[in-house]
């Protein structure tokens, strides 16, 4: 007991430099949990977009480019699925509900996507919640647009501010004979939904009525009332979402989706797709992980270069010490001891880094990125770090503590310095 | 000032022999056992430069007070070293109260230093950062059995300070660096004796002390030891003080140094 408080009473007595490196072990250790908690929050924030769906269908491509073009806004399809596929998977008795997304146009850099107004039923986010409206409402008119929160407040659109759709999502032309109205403002939610444009169906049809591939259709000009009086039914989708009556069907119906005859399709499990994407992110989270462990490991190397390096005018101590009796291995133990104490201040400042730098920085990676980081306590695998952390640099004290211990072995009682 | 002792001859310089030591140098082992006896001892340190201490016999009685006087170089901190058990001889027995430490392994020794063997040093003999309190409960740390003689450790490293003349205010609030060295003497002397070792070692506890303060010191520190009965062997170059002991005796005359390669 004696041994523990003279050990923190000399490294309080020399708390400058201890507090140094013991504050370059909470930086590292810090960086590491933060790290950590990106990570599972990213993975989280992900899982959470997509929790209630059960399928996406989409045109055949990969799991993984349909499952991030059709929820997270990133990529484009490589092809749509027609109507008729469409309302034939619609018709299957295994389906709930099914919603389907229209991609490719663009407002000021965000996307816009068109669907039905189920959307508004059947999308949910963070642990199940519905969307819901700051101000305004769904669509209603052919016109009508509902902005994400993130585009609200980027451009700060109210209700009835009037809107432009641009064609394609790097464009330069714009769909600026039938512009939209905004009826609705989205709650921030922390999901991709944030960042689109919501528009009907039917609106994405309208505005394309007289445009084919990239530009208008020479000498054809429909405005915004005739197109009106025609028939909207779209003639594809980008993607869809389905809700499935029984999970024990899930599989069927995929199956019967993926060998669907009249056109080559996809329906993916988001969560094994998302599983998918993991196992490529898997190498960077892996590298990142390595990274700051190593940081980590340098901020320990740096506290036992700092014990090693005070042991020269510590030998006076040493020689005291050898005279009440202690064994040169007490003095290996003591500085053993120094060395955990140090790495477990290190540690427990780090946690408290962590929380504080969460606290703050929290609500900007939220509007920036759109992650959404829980303040949650530790989990398993973070509280098994630091532990982790004490041990390693108990081991890192145990090269300077052999060099005391040998110091103290040619010493004696009489310090040579 | 005696030559040719071979350790268990009286010193005939001594002024004021007491009881005690007056019955251990008088060679009748059954009236005592020393506190020291080296007896054939040959010590070399490994490595370079070489250096051999050989002590055919040198003896201090339980209780007895002894000056031991040499220069700087003359192998007294090997001597110190030797008796306090840090280093063991390569030939010939090394006697503590009895126990023949030069045969015991390095961490018997250590033990052994603990329990029996109360240390203070020129100067720098405390932990600065440390309370006063704390450095003498740290010589209770290592020894069990003191421990259990001193009974409430705490009560009694304060009331060895306080009969040592240290201000009690300072003892368990301070850290040891904010005492002046007498002060530090003190502390280091209060160390030495808590717990009732047999035997106090002092290598020139009083050179950093002024005419006034070693007085003082040696005083607090004779009534101590004398108090415990415990023996006390002091190394020091300063002639005046042989005076004040039992028996004085240079450290040339024990034992021979080389330092040639050892054979």
């Amino acid at each position: 007991m004696i041994l523990l408080r003279l050990a923190a009473r000399s490294l309080l007595a020399r708390r400058a430099t201890a507090g140094l490196t013991a504050f370059a072990i909470a930086l590292s250790v810090a960086l590491f949990l933060g790290v950590e908690k990106v990570r599972t929050g990213a993975r989280a924030s992900f899982a959470d977009t997509i929790s209630n769906t059960d399928l996406i269908v989409g045109a055949r491509s990969g799991g993984v480019q349909l499952l991030l073009y059709s929820v997270f806004g990133v990529g484009n399809a490589t092809n749509n699925v027609s109507w008729e596929s469409y309302l034939d998977i619609s018709a299957r008795p295994e389906v709930e509900w099914i919603v389907p997304v229209s991609l490719g146009d663009s407002h000021r850099g965000f996307r816009v996507m068109g669907t039905t107004p189920e959307y508004f039923d059947r999308y949910r986010y963070r642990g199940g919640q519905p969307l819901a409206f700051a101000e305004g409402g769904r669509f209603d008119d052919l016109f009508d647009a509902v902005v994400g929160a993130d585009v609200a407040a980027r451009f700060g659109y109210r209700v009835g501010d009037p809107i432009i759709v641009s064609h394609g999502l790097a464009s330069f032309s714009d769909h600026d004979d039938k512009p939209f109205r905004i009826s609705g403002v989205l709650e921030k939610t922390g999901a991709p939904v944030d960042r689109a444009v919501l528009v009907g169906l039917e609106a994405i049809e309208a505005i394309h009525v007289d445009w084919r591939g990239g530009g208008r259709i020479p000498g054809l000009r429909i405005s915004a009332d005739e197109v009106r009086a025609m028939d909207l039914t779209p003639k594809a989708v980008t993607a869809a979402m389905i809700g499935v009556k029984s999970r024990l069907r899930i599989f069927r119906l995929q199956r019967a989706i993926n060998e669907y005859r009249e056109e080559p399709l996809l329906a993916i499990l988001p969560g094994v797709a998302l599983q998918e994407l993991w196992g490529i992110v898997g190498v960077a989270e892996t590298a990142l992980a390595g990274v700051s462990a190593m940081v980590v490991a340098t901020a320990l190397l740096g506290m036992a270069a700092t014990i090693r390096a005070g042991l020269n005018e510590r030998r006076r101590e040493m020689a005291i010490l050898r005279a009440v009796g202690a064994r040169p291995r007490a003095i290996l133990g003591l500085l053993t001891l120094e060395a955990t104490l140090l790495s477990a201040a290190g540690a427990a400042l780090g946690v408290a880094l962590l929380y504080a730098g969460l606290a703050v920085a929290r609500p900007l990676i939220d509007s920036a990125f759109g992650l959404y980081l829980p303040l949650s306590g530790l989990s398993a695998r973070e509280a098994a770090a630091l532990p982790a952390v004490v041990l390693a640099g108990a081991l890192a004290g145990l090269g300077p503590a052999v060099r005391a211990y040998r110091l103290s072995v040619a010493d004696g009682l009489t310090a040579r310095h | 000032m005696s030559s040719g002792s071979n350790g268990t001859t009286p010193s005939s310089t001594s002024p004021a022999s007491s009881d005690r030591s007056a019955e251990a140098g008088g060679g009748a082992p059954e009236g005592g056992v020393p506190a020291i006896r080296l007896r054939g001892v040959d010590f070399a340190w490994p490595g370079r430069p070489p250096f051999r201490l050989r002590v055919p016999g040198f003896a201090v009685a339980a209780g007895e007070r002894a000056l031991l006087m040499g220069e700087s170089g003359s192998g007294k901190s090997t001597l110190l070293g030797l008796v306090c058990g840090v280093v063991a001889p390569a030939r010939g027995s090394v006697e503590i109260a009895g126990t023949d430490i030069a045969r015991l392994p390095g961490g018997a020794r250590d033990r052994f230093r603990a329990e029996n063997i109360g240390v203070i040093f020129q100067m720098f003999n405390l932990l600065p950062y440390a309370t006063p309190l704390d450095n003498v409960l740290l010589a209770l740390r290592f020894a069990p059995g003191r421990r259990k003689r001193a009974g409430d450790g705490r009560r009694r490293a304060l009331d060895t300070m306080a009969a040592l003349g240290l201000p009690e205010g300072l003892a368990a609030t301070a850290p040891a660096a904010s005492l002046s060295v007498g002060q530090q003497q003190r502390v280091a002397a209060a160390r030495a004796l808590i717990g009732g070792p047999g035997l106090i070692v002092a290598d020139e506890p009083t050179s950093a002390l002024d005419e006034d303060a070693r007085a003082a010191f040696l005083d607090a520190l004779f009534a101590r030891t004398g108090g415990a009965g415990a023996a006390l062997l002091m190394v020091s170059h300063d002639r005046r003080l042989a005076s004040r002991f039992d028996r004085a005796v240079e450290l040339s005359d024990i034992a021979a140094v080389s330092r040639e390669e050892a054979a």
